[in-house]
């Protein structure tokens, strides 16, 4: 057994152990989670960068693991290939980026730490699990983790947007699991690999199809696709500003990858592309979800509610290249979504740790408030600038490439309705954007009541300080997100081997 | 159609369940029937489950006797711990659920959503 395989199961369990430690040694010392979250999450980052290196350079790749020894017909097994460890790495970077925003500006306590380790371990399992039962049981996990703590947002509205979020949320998985159970019915397995041969041979295909119809609903759900995104917008909104960074930028990411590993490896692109119906569903939740959200954010007037909304827009793309990979057989469709859910987690946690900070510091929660920002905080108002211009997709910025290849597939495929449905994404992002920059850098200040310092809330007790690495951190994430831009052939060129796995 | 009634009722039953779930989860008022509704709905996925195991004439699946294991007819165990697995998932989704049903009641002095629309609205 290597050692890269022994980090497969560590990745997962580290976390959900070390969730128990901040409430036992809570029962002594109070202060205890960040360090605990903080080493955690850095020792994550460090194990998900050497099992990248491995997967990456090794010849061994997709590195797996069983647990307990099982075989993989009916045991578990964890898979770290070119795609999910993309994702993993992701997760733990942007899990460890956050913690320097909650250091100073809270959420405060022990039982926070232990349910955002609960959601990163949850995360990691989502995405290394090469299994489809534990995938349901992963979903679950981040889901319950993501309810508490968009619950320990201050007032009574966060709890009702945490049921809501609740009740949609397992309607969701349920959909899922009944799906699953389609599956089994028609295939006997579990196991992804194993799927991905028995699905093809299966004499009822009248019961896959039913399983993926399930299946495919659950994750439109989960990943906040319209009409089922109602729960998405309140949830962010309603979240205390610290989580909702972690929250936007990784649970529907994590769902929504989940969703193309399902796609590309166990249904298969080729028998999907068979599968009637499959690939129009598919593109047209994608590409009314791109419309509906845009449409939406342009009318909002909470900062926060509008970047909810732009999510909803940005993961219709993501499924939108998936309809595109299945109808068309398209490889550059499939990295466009690879690098648009990088891109875009990494995106929202810029600019919704940038929303918490002009919160925190400038008392600004509406559009209307974000006037003269520039000239007040020149380096969040620049950082934000970024993040926001790159989310419209201005080269250079990583939303620029993801939607690059996103469209090239598209038309590569001949989908002219898609293409074009992305390019007036693209138009429609700007509008809001364009919102809030013009607020930022245009409007002076003295058009609004003055002063503007916020009545203190709860979670902070009023405290505005902002310290230096909550800067850097939104500093930080604008300058991925422009690196990132110019790694695009970078990626597509990691997630090769894969491909042609998938696509041969 | 009586035939198959009469030899798959039980995922008949099921998928009834499902749809009483998911209508009592969309039209009931009450947040507690809401929760209700959910629970109904992922038993119906157990049921579902657990009859798709069952073969006619299997015993449990616990150990096999010792003798000509080939010839012993068992139910799939495989969908019986999911299903285990899956009991324990709502159920923590239940409490969590009722714990801020809790919390909505304390702060709102209301079950009913319809009610509290119009108390946020007044907010």
């Amino acid at each position: 057994m290597s050692s890269a395989e022994l980090l497969l199961p560590l990745l997962i369990a580290a976390p959900l152990l070390a969730a128990t430690l901040p409430i036992v040694l809570g029962l002594w010392t109070d202060r205890t989670g960040w360090p605990i979250a903080a080493v955690t999450t850095t020792a994550l980052f460090g194990a998900a960068v050497a099992l990248a290196s491995a997967v990456y350079t090794g010849t061994d790749a997709p590195i797996t693991h069983e647990l307990g020894g099982y075989p993989q017909t009916y045991g578990i097994q964890l898979v770290a290939d070119q795609f999910s460890i993309l994702i993993a790495l992701l997760v733990t970077a942007v899990a460890t980026g956050v913690l320097v925003y909650t250091r100073q500006g809270g959420p405060r306590g022990n039982t926070f730490y232990t349910a955002y380790l609960l959601l990163t371990g949850g995360l990691l399992g989502i995405t290394l699990t090469g299994d489809v039962f534990n995938l349901f049981v992963f979903l679950e996990i981040t889901s319950i983790a993501t309810y508490a703590l968009v619950a320990s947002g201050d007032g009574p509205e966060s709890a009702v947007a945490a049921l809501k979020y609740l009740i949609l949320g397992t309607m969701a998985a349920s959909m899922y699991l009944i799906g699953v159970a389609f599956l089994l019915m028609a295939t006997g397995t579990l196991n992804m690999i194993e799927l991905a041969t028995a699905i093809p041979a299966a004499e009822r295909p009248t019961l896959i199809r039913a399983g993926f119809g399930f299946i495919a609903v659950g994750f439109a759900t989960k990943v906040a696709q319209w009409p089922l995104h109602t729960w998405q917008p309140s949830a962010y909104q309603q979240a205390p500003d610290g989580v909702t960074p972690l929250i936007a930028a990784l649970v529907s990411t994590a769902s929504a990858y989940a969703f193309g590993r399902l796609i590309v490896t166990v249904f298969g692109v080729d028998y999907l592309t068979t599968m009637p119906n499959a690939a129009t569903i598919v593109l047209t939740i994608g590409c009314v979800s791109v419309l509906a959200g845009t449409a939406l954010a342009v009318i909002q007037t909470e900062v926060k509610r509008m970047l909810a909304y732009s999510s909803v827009s940005q993961f219709g793309l993501v499924i939108a290249a998936y309809g595109v990979v299945i109808a068309g057989s398209s490889e550059t469709a499939f990295i466009g979504a690879a690098i648009h859910l990088i891109g875009h987690g990494l995106l929202k946690a810029g600019l919704f740790l940038g929303a918490a900070l002009v919160a925190r510091s400038y008392g600004a929660r509406t559009v209307d408030e974000y006037a003269g920002l520039a000239k007040a905080r020149p380096v969040v108002a620049g950082a934000m600038a970024v993040l926001l211009l790159s989310l419209v997709g201005v080269p250079p910025g990583v939303g620029f490439v993801g939607k690059w290849y996103i469209a090239l597939g598209a038309v590569q495929s001949e989908l002219w309705p898609v293409a074009a449905v992305i390019f007036l994404s693209t138009m429609l992002t700007l509008a809001y954007a364009a919102r809030l920059l013009e607020k930022m850098y245009f409007t002076p200040p003295a058009a609004l009541d003055w002063p503007r310092t916020r009545e203190p809330v709860a979670t902070d007790g009023g405290d505005t300080t902002v310290s230096i690495g909550m800067l850097a951190i939104v500093v930080i994430a604008a300058v991925g997100a422009v690196a990132l831009g110019f790694a695009g052939g970078t990626i597509a060129g990691l997630l090769e081997p894969f491909l042609i796995e998938v696509f041969n | 159609m009586i035939e198959l009634l009469a030899s798959h009722y039980t995922y008949v039953l099921a998928f009834v369940l499902l749809g009483l779930g998911i209508y009592m989860t969309i039209a009931s008022e009450n947040l507690v029937k809401k929760l209700i509704g959910v629970s109904l709905f992922q038993t119906a996925i157990f049921l579902f489950f657990i009859s798709m195991a069952y073969i006619e004439g299997g015993s449990a699946p616990i150990v096999p006797h010792a003798e000509n294991p080939g010839e012993l007819m068992v139910a799939s165990p495989l969908p019986q711990v999911i299903v285990l697995t899956a009991i324990v998932v709502g159920i923590a989704l239940t409490a969590v659920g009722l714990a801020l049903v809790i919390r909505i009641y304390a702060e709102y002095g209301t079950l009913r959503e319809d009610t509290l629309r119009e108390v946020r609205a007044d907010e």
